[in-house]
């Protein structure tokens, strides 16, 4: 009984595990995101980031934005259970579509005196946050970037007093002339 | 052209407009609106089971046994719940049905109202695709999408939850002229290009093998004609899955039985020593792969499917083709003649001796007895004593299942009818039903177990009611004897709650029905009495007393390759102990 062992797959080869940014065009029908979601915990996949919202208004469309995580094989299945469901229109793999700008926004709150507040200023325009709001404790900052340049910023935010955080995951898109439309 | 009519009156309206005969169902509330305009014509005719989930199995099988989808209606809450079983083994088995369910009304929604639960939530993912309706402008489209979505690209089972109030409500019918839907349009003609790569990857092959699925069924009976002539053409062997069984006449001397865990030694040794691999709709599943690494160790492999999640799922391939099977036949076949392609003669030659070499085990081979009635003598006679009549066999799931695939020999497409991937006992007797309102005339055979058989058995009612003469042939063994067969392989023999205790006596049951009951435990009654069973027009019961002992084989245990098969033989004339075979990780598999 020690070595549990399952039928499937990963038994017989470890391949890479890579990161990959999805958009998914889907119809802005009602559940379409519970199907989306409901893909991937029921297949067991990975999600790192996901956003939604409707993206034209008049034909109902959704862009959904999905980092995931998993070997070649299981990103391939991934897309390939996206294409499946009914209401999506389009699965582009913008890892795959060559190097995407992603960006996500990220508010955070820090509260402090002192030289901590001092150095959450610092900090803050260094990066190029702005300050949304500021009390003679607090401030909220705002800070859109990629999500390591997030990361990177909310790491150094907690030795200054960072109490809040809210992100809103990655939006991406690929570069060039070309649209996915 | 439209027309004002009720929600109720657009949902038989939409089924009559699909040329809809049949509708499987069981009213409740939150239906009544429904029942009451199915009331009002005569068109499609109503079938009322006696459980929703039989409803569901019943409709499988009118799918499977005439080609066209099967449609359920039942009510909100417990009767969508009953149904749950059925949708999870149609989306298993690739199915197409549409299934309507009665909702609570729309305002109701969310508030825990009577008989309410979240039905599109919990079908979701048992479904192909599932709707909440929640306006009487969106009926119309709905109803017709459904169909297309069950139907078209791997078929499956559709949802259409459907508040009472919308029932209620008046609004206007139109027919949508178009077939098309605006996001869901599967690809059905392969690429010609991975065609020609793999016409002449089959042409180079030395030892190739065919190996189909349910595809092809699903891909209708012309998919079937042009695989049998492909295979045909090329002279090379074929096998099937359990899902694929009579897409190619098991009579000819091409087939080479089912595979996979219950597979003959011939057809499994072949697909683990093949050189080509040309799979056409199968989906690579675990009852044939066995250990993946292990699994077909020298293939190049051509996988033909329709949906390109089935493609490199769990076995890589070297050249997909997503496409509908009867199309990408066409054009193999086309390109074939037209290259004027034939593998290398020799190479062919010395493989079929091969092939000739394993069947010579004679792997289906059983040692027979004057006393007892064998679970496969007795599939065999009734293949022989029925096999002229064409008839359309359903299984429950067991040892009886595989004892039916193996023993009994398909000859056409849509005459088998057995779950495969979900394995749901008590499919058997509703999906028979349901053949056998497809095929009024026909012989519909139930192949079941003792233990199966008594998860749907109320349906025996419905056969009944609906004077459909469908023959119930229980292999009586007193056990739930696949479940005993592993509990020997893993768990020394120890039979927890595998015994068949307190059996009903079957023969009464029958009669308490209304139907008749045949009882045989002597293997030189066998005959008649199976005689005596088709010669009635009205529904059997049939108790087949069988050896209580008895193993399925051959038998591919989990975690092991193809060539470590068991063989009936392995046992030896005593019954040896078969529980040394698997290892600790092989346990983990099952
Ligand atoms: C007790 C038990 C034991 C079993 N033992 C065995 C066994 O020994 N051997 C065995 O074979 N099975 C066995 N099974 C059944 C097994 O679990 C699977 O259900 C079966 O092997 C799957 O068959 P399939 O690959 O043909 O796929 P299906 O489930 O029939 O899937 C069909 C495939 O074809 C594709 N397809 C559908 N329509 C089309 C189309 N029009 N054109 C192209 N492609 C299409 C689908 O996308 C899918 O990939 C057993 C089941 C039970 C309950
Ligand atoms: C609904 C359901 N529950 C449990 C199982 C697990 N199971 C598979 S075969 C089997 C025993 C079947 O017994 P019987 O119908 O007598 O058939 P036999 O194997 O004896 O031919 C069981 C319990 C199942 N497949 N389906
Ligand atoms: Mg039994």
């Amino acid at each position: 009984m020690l070595q549990m062992k399952t039928h499937y797959p990963d038994a017989h080869r470890v391949e890479p595990v890579n990161r990959h940014t999805l958009a998914v065009v889907v119809d802005n029908e009602p559940g379409v995101l519970a199907r989306i979601a409901g893909l991937f915990s029921g297949r067991g996949y990975n999600i790192e980031s996901l956003t939604v919202t409707e993206t034209e208004h008049e034909a109902h469309i959704s862009r959904i934005t999905i980092v995931t995580t998993g070997t070649d094989s299981i990103i391939q299945q991934i897309k390939s259970q996206l294409e499946r469901l009914v209401p999506v229109h389009r699965v582009v793999d913008l890892t795959l579509t060559g190097e995407a700008v992603e960006r996500e926004l990220c508010l955070v709150k820090v509260v402090g005196k002192g030289d901590h507040r001092v150095e959450a200023m610092r900090l803050a325009s260094a990066f190029g946050a702005r300050t949304l709001d500021a009390t003679l404790t607090s401030f909220v900052y705002e800070l859109t970037g990629t999500t390591d340049e997030v990361e990177r910023f909310i790491k150094l935010m907690m030795a200054v007093g960072l109490v809040e955080v809210s992100r809103t995951g990655v939006a991406a898109m690929a570069r060039g002339a070309e649209g996915i439309m | 052209m439209s027309e004002t009519m009720t929600g109720a009156e657009m949902v038989i309206r939409a089924l009559q407009d699909q040329g809809v005969e049949h509708v499987f169902g069981y009213p409740g509330g939150a239906v009544l609106p429904i029942y009451d305009a199915l009331f009002h014509q005569d068109k499609v005719r109503h079938v009322l089971v006696r459980h929703e989930q039989g409803a569901v199995h019943a409709a499988e099988g009118y799918a499977r046994a005439s080609g066209k989808p099967g449609v359920v209606l039942v009510t909100s809450g417990p009767g969508a719940t009953n149904a749950i079983t059925g949708l999870a083994d149609a989306m298993m088995d690739s199915i197409p049905l549409v299934c309507i369910t009665g909702q609570v009304p729309t305002h109701l929604i969310g508030s825990d109202a009577f008989q309410e639960c979240d039905t599109v939530g919990i079908t979701r993912h048992c479904t192909k695709h599932n709707y909440l309706v929640k306006s009487i402008e969106d009926l119309p489209r709905i109803l017709h999408e459904a169909f297309y979505v069950a139907q078209n690209g791997r078929p499956g089972p559709v949802v259409v939850d459907l508040p009472k109030d919308i029932q209620f409500k008046a609004g206007s019918y139109v027919r949508p002229l178009s077939n098309q839907h605006k996001t869901y349009r599967p690809t059905v003609k392969g690429d010609m290009d991975h065609i020609r790569a793999a016409i002449e990857l089959m042409a180079n092959a030395k030892r190739p093998v065919f190996y189909t699925g349910g595809g092809v069924i699903n891909s209708g009976p012309h998919a079937s004609a042009l695989l049998r002539e492909l295979v045909q053409l090329t002279g090379f062997p074929i096998t099937s899955t359990l899902m694929g069984l009579g897409a190619y006449p098991a009579s000819d001397r091409q087939w080479l039985g089912m595979l996979g865990m219950h597979g003959t030694y011939e057809a499994n040794l072949a697909m683990h020593e093949c050189d080509v691999m040309i799979n056409i709709g199968a989906r690579f599943d675990d009852r044939i792969t066995g250990r993946l690494d292990a699994f077909s160790p020298f293939s190049k492999r051509i996988h033909v499917d329709i949906d390109p999640s089935s493609i490199n799922k769990t076995v890589k391939v070297d050249i997909p083709i997503v496409g509908d099977c009867a199309h990408v036949l066409e054009d193999m076949v086309r390109l074939w003649r037209q290259g004027a392609k034939q593998a290398d003669k020799v190479d062919l030659q010395e493989w079929w001796s091969k092939i000739e070499g394993w069947r010579a085990r004679n792997c289906l081979a059983f040692k027979n007895s004057k006393e007892t009635i064998k679970p496969q003598y007795a599939i065999q006679r009734l293949y022989e004593l029925t096999k002229d009549r064409s008839p359309y066999i359903t299984t429950e799931v067991g040892q009886h299942q595989m004892w039916a695939a193996q023993y009994f020999k398909f000859e056409d497409p849509n005459h088998w009818m057995t779950s495969g991937g979900h394995g749901t006992m008590g499919y058997g007797l509703p999906a028979a039903v349901g053949a056998q309102l497809a095929h009024p005339n026909s012989l519909v055979i139930d192949i079941a177990g003792e233990a199966s058989i008594q998860m749907m058995l109320q349906e025996m009612s419905t056969a009944l009611q609906y004077n459909l003469p469908v023959k119930v042939f229980i292999l009586n063994n007193e056990y739930m004897g696949m479940v005993r067969q592993w509990q020997e392989l893993l768990h020394g023999g120890r039979y927890s709650q595998s015994y068949s205790e307190s059996l009903p006596d079957f023969v009464k049951l029958a009669e308490a029905y209304g139907a008749v009951g045949i009882r045989c435990d002597d293997p030189s009654d066998l005959d008649a009495r199976i005689m005596e069973m088709i010669s009635v027009n009205r529904p059997v019961i049939f108790d087949c007393i069988v050896d209580k002992t008895e193993n399925c084989f051959p038998m591919i245990p989990s975690g092991k390759a193809h060539n470590e098969m068991l063989l009936n033989d392995y046992l030896g004339e005593t019954g040896a102990d078969i529980g040394s075979v698997i290892d600790e990780k092989g346990k983990m598999l099952v």
